[in-house]
């Protein structure tokens, strides 16, 4: 009950205040996964001499059959912040092969006439909790937050992703080509995040998982913990109670990850595995990258001095809703800012949330990441774009509607760490590119094509049955794409 | 510009401004009557009021001139469904007006006993272009959410337009999980508080009591079971919905409306037919629940074109008392997926007013209707416009919040 303060559960999630509504709904046991085969890219294997098993839980994604594809004569943002005019596109293999004038058509390509439409790099969502929380959104399907102690670093969020949430769907009819899915925000540790491509036929999360992208882990400030678990009249409780859980947690991080160098150095025997703790080593090691929720200013700069004194990276910031109030520091720092355009006062620590905090962030020389934390604003991050653009213009600033895309691909592929596989249309990365109606940045463009690795993944109009098993069948399956 | 505007904020706070006399001169008019859209026109503003739209109209002696330069004007937005006033934060465990939990009252709740006009989030809202409201409780412990009010966001001590100006109903899963769990006991409740209504004070000065209400609910339940005021009835599935066309059917006399309605396209004509409007969200695209698994983005236009009258807000469950500004932005995305631009433009500003009563005074830009005009950088329904002037009544309202002051005090530092 400490996380809702209500007497039934919301029975939606579908809101533009996503947020907002998980608070309120009843906090639900997530059921840890069994773990027993849990081995990763930041774990000695369980047996270091058999090398023909591969890692548990790893991708078998694999992209779908595609054709050369020249989209010809489009407005295209090329994701670095440059706009091209009557630009070709060209898709190869499951990459970008070239954009430019005039391209030759390749033998056997599909020609995709580009008058009048535009053309951007997938777009990339770095905070959604799609298939964890999917829809419908009953007690049973609430599968986001293992909100029973403040640290459960052990936990990994794709072990409760539902790969039939409709949710992915409606994602990737907004354009989205590459999702990353966290746990909760109740704990100070929640576990581990997932980079996932929105795979509509899916069976299995494996089938989703970006190849070779790194995992993350969740952190928490603010309010969420302190509340769930003062709720409980247990630590933390307060923000000094939420700090002293993180430093001590990275100190026995710490130690452990000096045991596991130590034994590979061939000084002792390894400690005995603990998941909690070898996500944490992971983070220390650089393999695992952290994605801390965290709204206000002061807590931030908090956060990047226990970040000194363990010596660890911090990706990206979450929900950041005071960034503008401290971009120089995130600049130096070289931390991302993933945010809403104009979320503010659903709780105290977003008080202070202003239309200008992506643009300020933007403008001095920070990473700025439009995200949405929410199954509705997934599926229409580039208004979100034009809004903060548009406000930050009128705040005197000079952003460009291509620069603003960078704050939808190329800055949460960074954030994530798969800035060489997506986010920009340069030769050779992977072709996930969306043909828009109209200039994206505006309320009545809509994602007409979308490629994932060069292969057509959704077609706007085109009649299919719902791809999640969940919506077959249903007595009115038509429904609008 | 902006320093100017924070002077007028100091003064509008001071002292309530006046009416002035204003012509907005050259502007693209969006009238929302029978004119349309004028081109190349001119809005008077005498009074407070409109007193007349149209081309070339000569500013009288003394009138201030707005140069629109093409500019849209439009009436000022309407909230449809809000908690705007009801909280300054809504969650941290900080005062929340429009979180109810208690059972002491229900369908007494007065909306506008809660009403705040300086919460910040009202100047936030005005400055965006909205100018009225429909406010409401959104939780609360029974299937009856309270009587709702119609608020000006002048931010001004008396800007409560309407008390008493609906009842908020929860007759779908919400209601039901307030009834015992089930629609099988939510309907007889629901009729049993009808009853208890319209028969007080009678059962109740008898010592008889009502069979589900107390005296106080019954009491503020009375007029509108007796057809005298709205109900405003939150439900999503096409079942919940014709359900409710039985019932008004078999109780002429009642009135009802829908918010939320995320199946009402599968009952478009028979809700044409019972000229039952619909608040949508047209948003609502999951089956994020099990009474909206047909939920399709072109509801609003399939609803529209089906000759229901239609407003546009954020779903039940969605609204809120800080994002109501977002009602420009969901009316254009109606607009992308089909519902033509002037009536998705009419669903944030005359239909919310007609759905309310007031249609006769706010919504349109027609000689004698309350002079709310906005006029706008961009087209509206476009999330990269906004305001240049908002007038409410008249008053041209200073464009400044806590959250613009938070944005000059943090403002980059030019040519950095």
């Amino acid at each position: 009950m400490a996380l809702c303060g209500r007497r039934e559960p919301l029975h939606m999630h579908s809101s533009l205040f996503g947020e907002r509504m998980r608070l309120r709904a009843h906090p639900i046991i997530a059921l840890a996964a069994s773990l027993g085969l849990a081995a990763c890219a930041t774990t000695p294997s369980t047996d270091a001499n058999d090398t023909t098993r591969r890692a548990a839980f790893a991708s078998t994604y694999q992209p779908a059959a595609s054709v050369p594809t020249l989209i010809r004569g489009a407005t295209v943002f090329d994701g670095e912040g440059a706009e091209l005019a009557n630009a070709d596109v060209l898709m190869q293999d499951g990459r970008i092969a070239a954009i430019g004038a005039n391209l030759a058509v390749p033998e056997g390509a599909a020609v995709i006439d580009g008058a009048g439409r535009f053309v951007t790099p997938g777009i990339i969502d770095a905070h959604s909790h799609l298939g964890a929380y999917p829809s419908p959104g009953i007690n049973a399907t609430s599968d986001g937050n293992e909100a029973t102690q403040p640290n459960t670093a052990e936990v990994w969020v794709e072990h409760s992703v539902w790969p039939q949430d409709p949710g992915f769907l409606r994602a990737v009819a907004g354009g989205i080509t590459t999702l990353h899915i966290l746990p909760g925000s109740a704990n100070l540790f929640g576990g581990r995040g997932v980079t996932l491509r929105p795979v509509l036929d899916a069976v299995t999360v494996q089938e989703m998982k970006f190849p070779d992208a790194p995992q993350t882990l969740k952190m928490a400030c603010g309010e969420n913990p302190s509340r769930v678990y003062g709720g409980r009249n247990s630590s933390p409780a307060t923000g000094m109670g939420n700090v002293a859980g993180y430093r001590q947690a990275w100190a026995n991080a710490q130690r452990y990850a000096r045991r596991l160098e130590a034994a590979e150095n061939g000084d002792g025997e390894p400690p005995d595995r603990d998941l909690e703790l070898e996500t944490m080593a992971g983070v220390l090691n650089g393999e695992i990258r952290l994605q801390w929720h965290c709204y206000r200013a002061d807590e931030m700069a908090n956060a990047i001095e226990i970040s000194h004194e363990f010596d660890f990276e911090i990706a990206a910031f979450h929900h950041a809703v005071e960034s503008y109030k401290i971009a120089d520091m995130l600049r130096e720092e070289g931390i991302c800012s993933a945010m809403w355009a104009d979320w503010w006062g659903f709780k105290i620590e977003a008080y202070d949330g202003i239309r200008e905090n992506i643009p300020f962030v933007h403008e001095a020389g920070a990473c700025a990441i439009v995200h949405s934390d929410s199954e509705v604003g997934v599926q229409r991050l580039n208004q979100e774009a034009a809004k903060a653009m548009a406000d930050g213009n009128r705040a005197g600033l000079d952003i460009s509607r291509a620069e603003a895309w960078t704050w939808l691909s190329r800055n949460p592929a960074r954030a994530l760490g798969i800035e060489n596989e997506t986010g920009t249309l340069a030769a050779g990365r992977r072709a996930d590119v969306v043909v828009w109606s109209a200039d994206p940045l505006s309320s009545y463009a809509v994602a007409e094509r979308v490629y994932m690795d060069g292969a057509l993944v959704y077609e706007r109009g085109a009649e299919r049955d719902p791809p999640s098993d969940f919506e077959l069948g249903q007595t009115y399956t038509e429904r609008a794409q | 510009m902006r320093m100017l505007s924070a002077l007028v904020m100091a003064l509008a706070i001071a002292t309530p401004a006046a009416a002035q006399t204003v012509l907005i001169n050259d502007g693209r008019v969006v009238t929302n009557g029978a004119a349309g859209i004028i081109e190349n026109g001119d809005v008077l503003l005498v009074d407070g009021r409109i007193s007349a739209v149209g081309a070339n109209i000569a500013a009288p002696r003394g009138a201030r001139v707005v140069e629109a330069r093409g500019a849209f004007v439009t009436p000022g937005a309407f909230a449809a469904m809000s908690e705007l006033g009801l909280s300054e934060i809504s969650g941290s465990g900080a005062p929340n007006d429009a979180d109810v939990d208690g059972d002491l009252v229900a369908a007494a709740m007065d909306s506008a006993a809660a009403f705040n006009p300086t919460v910040t989030a009202v100047a936030v809202t005005r400055i965006e272009g909205v100018t009225r409201a429909a406010i409401a409780p959104s939780s609360t412990n029974s299937m009856f959410g309270g009587r709702g009010a119609l608020v000006s966001l002048d931010g001004q001590p008396d800007s409560v337009m309407r008390a008493n100006a609906f009842m908020i109903v929860e007759l779908g899963e919400t209601g039901a999980a307030r009834v015992g769990g089930s629609r099988a006991a939510m309907w007889p409740a629901f009729e049993a508080a009808l009853r208890d209504a319209r028969e007080y004070p009678t059962r109740y000065r008898s010592g008889q009591g009502g069979a589900v209400l107390n005296e106080i609910d019954a009491q503020a339940l009375q007029p509108f079971a007796r057809g005298q005021g709205m109900f405003l009835v939150h439900v999503e599935s096409a079942a919940d919905i014709r359900r409710i066309i039985r019932y008004q059917r078999a109780n002429p006399s009642l009135r009802f409306a829908i918010h939320g309605g995320a199946e009402a396209w599968q009952v478009a004509d028979e809700l044409a037919a019972a000229r039952i409007p619909v608040i949508v969200d047209p948003l609502v695209n999951l089956p994020s629940s099990f009474e909206r698994l047909s939920a399709r983005l072109d509801n609003a236009a399939l609803l529209n074109a089906a000759g229901v009258t239609i407003a546009i807000a954020p779903a039940p469950g969605s609204v809120d008392a800080h994002q109501a500004r977002l009602a420009l932005q969901l009316a254009g995305n109606a607009v992308a997926n089909g519902l033509p631009w002037d009536a998705a433009f009419a669903a944030i500003s005359r239909t919310p007013a007609e759905i309310f009563g007031v249609g006769g005074q706010l919504g349109r830009l027609e000689r004698n209707y309350l002079a709310d005009v906005v006029i706008w950088d961009g087209d509206p329904l476009q999330v990269t416009s906004a305001p240049t002037a908002v007038f409410i009544e008249g008053v041209e309202q200073p464009l400044v919040s806590r959250q613009t002051r938070l944005r000059d005090r943090y403002r980059p530092t030019a040519n950095r």
